[in-house]
């Protein structure tokens, strides 16, 4: 299945890990999956499938055992600002501002831009996040929500090709997640993003996903499922709930999801 | 609730002494200590152990009330003797941080170095102060270097210990950000490896100005022109009727400027470190 103008090639991609004991676990196995300039894919599944595995071989932070993965036609061998991630923890250094958490990435990654260039791109995404009135705290004066988003502003300040989430909104409550949501959302449409998240929330999938890729239980994790998300853009966290075709979408995921809970504890009973 | 007399009355004593219930407990439990002293030098006899009085008024003159004579040669003020001990510990202690933080960043940040490295410093660091004295007299020859040679060298194994375990425990939170953004090796020391490793180079540096202050006074004791340790053996040795009172004076003054050193590190730490952690 070859989308045109796909950006990411995911190529029958295998993952072991070889653990202190000798014995090895194969975590993915066999993963193929194509991704188009500008799209968001979810990938959802029950816990230890292997979807921050996944995530991390796009990110280049990890090498997959067997297969490969091709941006823009070229294999990835190691991270880079090309392919920025937004971790599930934050990963903010907590002896840096706001404000000096986003200008390491800036000048890292623009290191030709003037001072004055980097500064402005640096207010502008403190902006984007409506953090300007935090931008010198630091982080541990910071609620879960506004380190998140510092994190994102970190992330989209140097505009990468390709946006990797990890579970960003995981540790938020409602409230606060859903509005994150909401911005990451126009975000990623205003700079036509391509983006990646981890999720195992369905609801957070169905709405920033136009693909949600289900993964089956691991050992030896596949793509089980791949849902289309046809609801219309722009989208709206509480108008997309009315669309006719949103509870049938959500019943799919949550059956898939019931599946393989139901096969897990199978196996762990027969075990 | 509703006021009572007795509630009214309350804030005004408090306003009177306002610093009286943070004290109470030193004044009491200092005050039992001192009188528990006093006890037990009137069963022992005022010759072998002085009580704090008698400590007080044998030392009152010159001890206490001028730190600072000079009667020329080794006859000085306590104020004198700690100085040249600190002046010692100082050197010693400056040199141990510059070459401690060194060795330790470079066996944190390589780690073949730092596995290799790891049983030479786990044996030697167990080694008590006063076993290099020997060796360090063989090797300089001169007692006031050796005394330097033995603060450095015991205040030198926590500050390497405690870098090179805060360089290999940076979060990995941390290493992948630089990964991602392709830091240089430069800019990641930097920003990243210098920042956090800062807490521990302090526990380390905040352990090993006690030991240098441990090691210096038994140092001075066994060979030294001056200093705190110096003047208890040489009180010692005079065998004079306050002799022990002037020790016990020099062990207050020893543990006073023990416990303002421990402080002091720590407080250039809190100050260094700030934002992080």
């Amino acid at each position: 299945m070859t989308t045109p103008g796909g950006l990411i090639t995911i190529d029958s991609v295998t993952q072991v890990f070889h653990l202190d004991d000798g014995s090895h676990y194969v975590a993915l196995r066999g993963i193929k999956l194509d991704i188009a300039a500008g799209e968001f894919v979810s990938l959802i599944g029950h816990s230890g499938c292997g979807k921050s595995t996944l995530l991390n071989l796009l990110a280049g932070l990890s090498q997959a055992s067997e297969g490969g993965i091709l941006i823009n036609g070229r294999q990835v061998t190691d991270p880079g600002p090309d392919r920025m991630v937004v971790f599930q923890n934050y990963s903010l250094l907590p002896w840096l501002t706001v404000r000096q958490n986003i200008a390491l990435a800036v000048s890292t990654v623009y290191p030709g831009h003037s001072p004055q260039e980097r500064r402005e791109i640096v207010e502008r995404n403190i902006q984007a996040v409506h953090l300007t009135g935090a931008a010198s705290k630091f982080p541990a004066e910071l609620s879960g929500g506004m380190k998140q988003r510092v994190a994102i502003a970190r992330a989209l300040a140097i505009r990468p090709r390709l946006l990797l989430l990890d579970e960003p909104f995981g540790a938020l409550d409602a409230l606060t997640r859903g509005n994150l949501q909401q911005q990451l959302m126009q975000i990623c449409q205003e700079s036509k993003l391509t983006a990646v998240m981890v999720t195992h929330d369905v609801d957070e999938a169905l709405l920033l996903s136009d693909r949600v890729v289900c993964l089956s239980n691991g050992p030896a994790a596949g793509i089980g499922h791949i849902l289309p998300v046809p609801l219309p853009r722009p989208r709206d966290r509480l108008a997309v709930m009315d669309h006719p075709d949103y509870y049938h979408l959500r019943a799919e995921l949550i059956h898939f999801l019931q599946d393989q809970r139901r096969l897990k504890q199978l196996a762990a009973s027969s075990r | 609730m509703t006021p009572t007399p007795s509630s009214s009355r309350r804030p005004r004593r408090r306003r009177l002494l306002p610093a009286l219930p943070q004290v109470l407990p030193y004044l009491f439990c200092i005050g039992a200590f001192l009188i528990a002293w006093q006890l037990l030098s009137a069963a022992l006899g005022v010759a072998r152990l002085p009580g704090p009085i008698n400590v007080l008024i044998d030392t009152w003159n010159p001890y206490i009330s001028q730190p600072f004579f000079d009667d020329g040669g080794t006859s000085k003020g306590l104020g004198w003797q700690i100085l040249i001990s600190l002046q010692r510990v100082a050197l010693g202690y400056g040199l141990a941080a510059v070459v401690g933080i060194a060795i330790g960043g470079l066996l944190g940040l390589n780690r073949f170095i730092g596995k290799g490295f790891d049983p030479v410093v786990q044996v030697l660091r167990t080694v008590p102060p006063l076993a290099w004295f020997p060796i360090s007299l063989m090797v300089f020859q001169d007692a006031n270097t050796s005394a330097i040679f033995v603060i450095f060298i015991t205040a030198i194994w926590p500050i390497i210990i405690n870098t090179a375990v805060g360089i290999q425990e940076i979060p990995q939170d941390y290493t992948n950000v630089a990964r991602v953004l392709r830091l240089s090796k430069r800019a990641y020391i930097r920003n990243i490896v210098v920042p956090a490793t800062v807490p521990y180079v302090f526990t380390g540096l905040r352990i090993a100005v006690g030991l240098a202050w441990l090691a210096i006074v038994a140092a001075e004791m066994l060979k030294a022109d001056g200093g705190i340790g110096y003047f208890i053996w040489d009180a010692y040795n005079a065998g004079g009727d306050s002799s022990s009172s002037q020790i016990i004076l020099a062990i207050v003054y020893v543990g006073v400027v023990g416990l303002l050193l421990d402080r002091l590190v720590a407080w250039v730490g809190r100050k260094v470190s700030k934002g992080a952690g």
